[in-house]
This record gives C-alpha cells, sequence and structure tokens, in this order.
C-alpha cells in the first residue's frame, strides 16, 4: 500500500533522514520506534507532505505521491494525526469533526463517517458543543484521531498518541486503534515512543536511529531481540 | 431569510434612516460617526486577517491608500470627462460607488501580488514584508506626481456621506461575519488555532491566508475611498506606519477574532481621542496610559469570550 525507497529530508544543512526505505502492507499496524530525535516525526511529515523530501520517492496505492501538497496527500486517503493532539481549540468538538470531512463532498458519507467515530469515541457525541480547548489530554487525543478518520483515511499514521496522557487512558487510545484497523480495515502506521506497547499491536516494525532504519522485522521478534530490549523496551 | 441578512437590511435602514435625518446632528459629532464608521470598516477587516486568521499584518494603511488614491483618481478624472460640469446627486452616487469599488478592487489586486509571495512567510516575517509593502506604497505615491506628489491630492470632491459609510461599515460586518461562520470560513480559525493540523486534514492554508488577505485589502480599500472623498484631500503622510498600527490597536484591544469586540474598540478608539480634546496637549500621553491600562486588565481584549473559556 506505501512504498518509501530513499526517502530523505534535510532541515537546512542538518540532514534529518538519510534515505530509509520501508514499505507498509494494506490492512496491517506497522509501528515505527527510535528516541528522541532519531527522525520519526520527520518521517510522518515527510509522506503527509508537511515536509519536502530532499530525495526519494514515495508511492501510496500505486501512485508517486513524493512532494505533493498536503491537502492533495490527504485527498487520496493518507492522513495524519499530528503530535501533541494539534487540534481545533477554538472550533467545537462537533466543528474540528467537521473540519476532518473538509475534501469530502458527499454527506451522506459524512453522516455514516460521524456515526463510526462516535461508535468507536461515545465520549466525543458527548462533548459535542464544547470548545476542543476545554477537552482532556485523552479526549483531545481522540478527537484528533476521529477528526482523521472523517477523512476516509486508507492509511492512518498517528504520532505518539500517547504522548501527555493519563497512563490509565493510554491502554484505551491503543485498543481503540486495534479496533480501527480491525474492525474497519484502516491501515496504520504508528510512531511510539511506548515501544512496549507499540510493538504488542503492531504486525510489523521498523527501528530508527539517527535518520537510518537499523532495524526491522516483524514485531513479535523484535520484542524477544535482547539488543531492542536493552535500547527501547527497558531492560 | 437567515439572520445575518435581516441584521443587514436593518443595519442598512437605519444607516439611511441616520443619512435622511443628518441635517438635524452637530456637524462636528457628524464627523466623528464618519470617522468611526470607516475605522470599523478598516478594525473589522483586519480582524480576518490578524484575528481569525492568525497572519500580522502591518500594511492596513497600505491598502487603503490604494483604494483612497484609486477611486480619487476615477472620480476626478472621469466624473468632468462623463458627467461635463453639472452632474446630477444619482449620477454623483453612481460615480461615486464605481470609484469605491475600483478603489477596491484595486488594493485587492494589491493585497494579492503582496500575499501571495509571502503568505507562505510565518508570524513576524510576514509582518515584515507587510510593512515593507506599506512603505514602499507611501514613497511611490510621494513620488507620483500626477497624483500630487508629496503635496498629495486636493479638491476630492465630497461624495462620502453619513449613509455611504454606514452602509459599507455594515456590509463589511456581514461579510466577515458570513465567512467566518461558513463551513468554509471555519477554516480560517482552524488555520489560526493550528496550521500544521490544518495542513494535515487537507486544507489548503496557503489558499485560506491569500483569501482572508485579499478581502481585508478590499475593504481597506473601500475604506481610503470614503476617507478620500469625506476629507477631499490626501497625502502619503496619512497612510504611514502609524496609521497601520493604530489599526492593529483597535484589532488586539477589541480581542482577536472578535467582532463585535472589534466593533466596540473601533468606535471607543476613535472617541477616546475626541473626548480627550479639551486636555490637549496631554491627550496623547493619556491615551497611550489607557491603552496601556486596558491591556493589564483584559489582555485577552475586551470581549473574547472564546479564548476566555479555552484558557482558564
Amino acid at each position: 500500500m506505501l512504498e518509501v525507497t530513499d526517502l530523505s529530508v534535510s532541515y537546512g544543512a542538518i540532514s534529518a533522514l538519510g534515505g530509509i526505505s520501508f514499505s507498509i502492507e494494506a490492512g496491517s499496524i506497522v509501528t515505527l520506534i527510535g528516541a528522541n530525535g532519531a527522525g520519526k516525526t520527520t518521517t510522518l511529515r515527510a509522506l503527509s507532505g508537511l515536509v519536502r523530501a530532499k530525495g526519494g520517492r514515495v508511492t501510496f496505492a500505486g501512485a508517486d505521491i513524493t512532494n505533493l501538497a498536503p491537502h492533495r496527500i490527504v485527498a487520496r486517503g493518507l492522513c495524519h494525526v499530528p503530535e501533541g493532539r494539534m487540534i481545533f481549540s477554538n472550533l467545537t468538538v462537533d466543528e474540528n469533526l467537521a473540519m476532518g470531512a473538509y475534501l469530502q463532498k458527499d454527506q451522506a458519507r459524512i453522516a455514516t463517517n460521524r456515526d463510526y467515530v462516535f461508535g468507536i469515541f461515545p465520549r466525543l457525541q458527548e462533548r459535542l458543543l464544547q470548545p476542543a480547548g476545554t477537552l482532556s489530554g485523552g479526549e483531545q487525543q481522540m478527537l484528533a484521531i476521529g477528526r482523521a478518520l472523517m477523512g476516509n483515511p486508507k492509511l492512518l499514521m498517528l504520532d505518539e498518541p500517547s504522548l501527555g496522557i493519563a497512563p490509565k487512558l493510554i491502554r484505551t487510545i491503543f485498543e481503540k486503534i486495534v479496533e480501527i484497523n480491525r474492525r474497519h480495515g484502516v491501515t496504520i502506521l504508528l510512531v511510539e515512543q511506548n515501544a512496549n506497547l507499540a510493538l504488542e499491536i503492531s504486525h510489523r516494525a521498523f527501528v530508527l536511529e539517527t535518520g537510518r532504519i537499523v532495524m526491522a522485522g516483524e514485531s513479535r521478534t523484535l520484542r524477544a531481540n535482547p539488543e531492542l530490549k536493552a535500547a527501547y523496551l527497558g531492560g | 431569510m437567515p439572520r445575518p441578512h435581516l441584521g443587514l437590511l436593518a443595519a442598512l435602514a437605519a444607516a439611511y434612516g441616520i443619512f435622511a435625518f443628518s441635517d438635524r446632528i452637530d456637524p462636528y459629532h457628524l464627523d466623528v460617526l464618519v470617522g468611526i464608521g470607516i475605522n470599523v470598516i478598516l478594525a473589522v477587516s483586519l480582524n480576518l486577517v490578524n484575528g481569525y486568521t492568525g497572519q500580522f499584518s502591518l500594511g492596513h494603511a497600505g491598502f487603503m491608500s490604494v483604494g483612497a488614491y484609486l477611486s480619487a483618481a476615477v472620480t476626478m478624472l472621469l466624473g468632468p470627462r462623463l458627467f461635463g460640469g453639472d452632474s446630477s446627486a444619482w449620477q454623483q452616487n453612481s460615480l461615486f460607488l464605481a470609484a469605491l469599488m475600483a478603489g477596491g478592487l484595486g488594493a485587492a489586486v494589491a493585497g494579492l501580488l503582496v500575499g501571495v509571495p509571502s503568505l507562505r512567510l510565518k508570524g513576524d516575517y510576514l509582518a515584515l514584508v507587510t510593512l515593507g509593502f506599506g512603505e514602499i506604497i507611501r514613497v511611490i505615491f510621494q513620488n507620483f506626481e500626477p497624483l500630487g506628489g508629496a503635496l498629495g491630492l486636493n479638491g476630492i470632491p465630497a461624495y462620502t456621506n453619513i449613509f455611504w459609510v454606514l452602509a459599507f461599515a455594515a456590509f463589511t460586518v456581514f461579510t466577515v461575519a458570513c465567512l467566518v461562520h461558513s463551513t468554509y470560513g471555519r477554516g480560517f480559525i482552524a488555520t489560526q488555532d493550528d496550521e500544521i493540523a490544518a495542513e494535515a486534514i487537507g486544507l489548503n492554508t496557503t489558499r485560506y491566508k491569500t483569501v482572508a488577505f485579499v478581502v481585508a485589502a478590499f475593504f481597506a480599500g473601500i475604506a481610503g475611498g470614503l476617507y478620500g472623498h469625506f476629507k477631499q484631500t490626501i497625502t502619503p503622510g496619512g497612510f504611514d506606519f502609524n496609521r497601520s498600527i493604530e489599526i492593529v490597536v483597535m484589532v488586539i484591544l477589541g480581542g482577536m477574532g472578535n467582532t463585535i469586540g472589534v466593533i466596540l474598540a473601533a468606535v471607543l478608539l476613535t472617541l477616546l481621542p475626541e473626548v480627550l480634546r479639551p486636555v490637549a496637549e496631554y491627550r496623547m500621553i493619556l491615551y497611550s496610559l489607557l491603552l496601556i491600562l486596558l491591556m493589564i486588565v483584559r489582555p485577552q481584549g475586551l470581549f473574547n469570550l472564546r479564548f476566555w473559556k479555552t484558557h482558564h
């Protein structure tokens, strides 16, 4: 579904990604793990067109999307939930969801998507008319994911969904991610610092270190890898 | 009929009512009212850019001057040629409306020319580019002799009356309100709240910023046309950096992204220097002190209910 070949990104003179290649199969959950500054967020931003790739190629569903404008990439079904729950705090929950369906023209489909989002996150329906800035951290993350789902994603990219959320809620959010994948067939690319949890729910994983992929494989196998255990899984 | 449209009709009727009775209103009060109306147009339109869309333009007076000069050129050059020496009120008014539109559209084109290359820049950079634009426009008018050069343009016909000013103020408020409260228009607020998130869900934020910029420039041009045909004389110095700052202050004081607050601030800041006239030389000091005080007491602006909810 997604094919990344030799993708590189630089911020000015500083290289953030030094040519990474990986692919994602339709229907799977793939996770990208790595330390701070390894290039995880940059990878997602390059895939969704928010930063320009210096070199390499990104193919999505058979078409070359390298350096397309972000709104054209979203229109093809590659949706990005940015790090730090970037919701529109001055709009209501309802309006945030409406913005998520910005590129959708089919009203019936939008209504179905809303029900589908409320089915996954009933909390959002309870808070419909509240300004999004007044939601709790966990609810804001739910809203950010819900908003992305309004855009009919084929591939959903989640950047650190556990960041700054109460530990109790993290598990709920991850269960929802699995539900979105299993029940609704959305392919997922998950970037996470919480490597334990990410490896637990994903099929495949890539480990990023200073802009390069240093390890790749089935999540189950990687969880048992002693090197990875020492570096990311806390012994 | 939807509520905003009814509001616009009511405002237009009220504007006409005031105009019909303008003989009985003290001319000084009428002048202040015209000043208020023009400032409302300027502040409410700038609020679309600086408030709702979260950009920072410092060039509103520049766009105003484009409208002022262009519309004055239309009425002064075209008027005598079309109607000869004496023209009816109807002819004058239609010429004036055409001149205002020309001024507004000219300013909008200027807005597009400045906006397209610079709206990719963020925050401070955009402020500097618009500041630079305002100065360039001023210097161009200062050295362009056919439009009066540094001496300015004199003898502009006095076509502006209270009806035109209040009607355009109402129309500005109406347009901005309809734009921002539409499904399309939530994109302005989304762009302001979080540009990256807005892009990530597929908004073309550059286009939103450009639309906001061009619409705001259009109304600044209209305000310039009204101003020129009210004062009957315009000079490049009247549209300097200070004028832009005055408008920015109205937006900040009113509460970024709150139209009602910005209207009140425009009224307040136009009245304040007038009310302070008796204290003569201390006027500007008091004016500045009041501004500082207001910002300390209400840093979020006079009327910023939504932000207030978010941050407390």
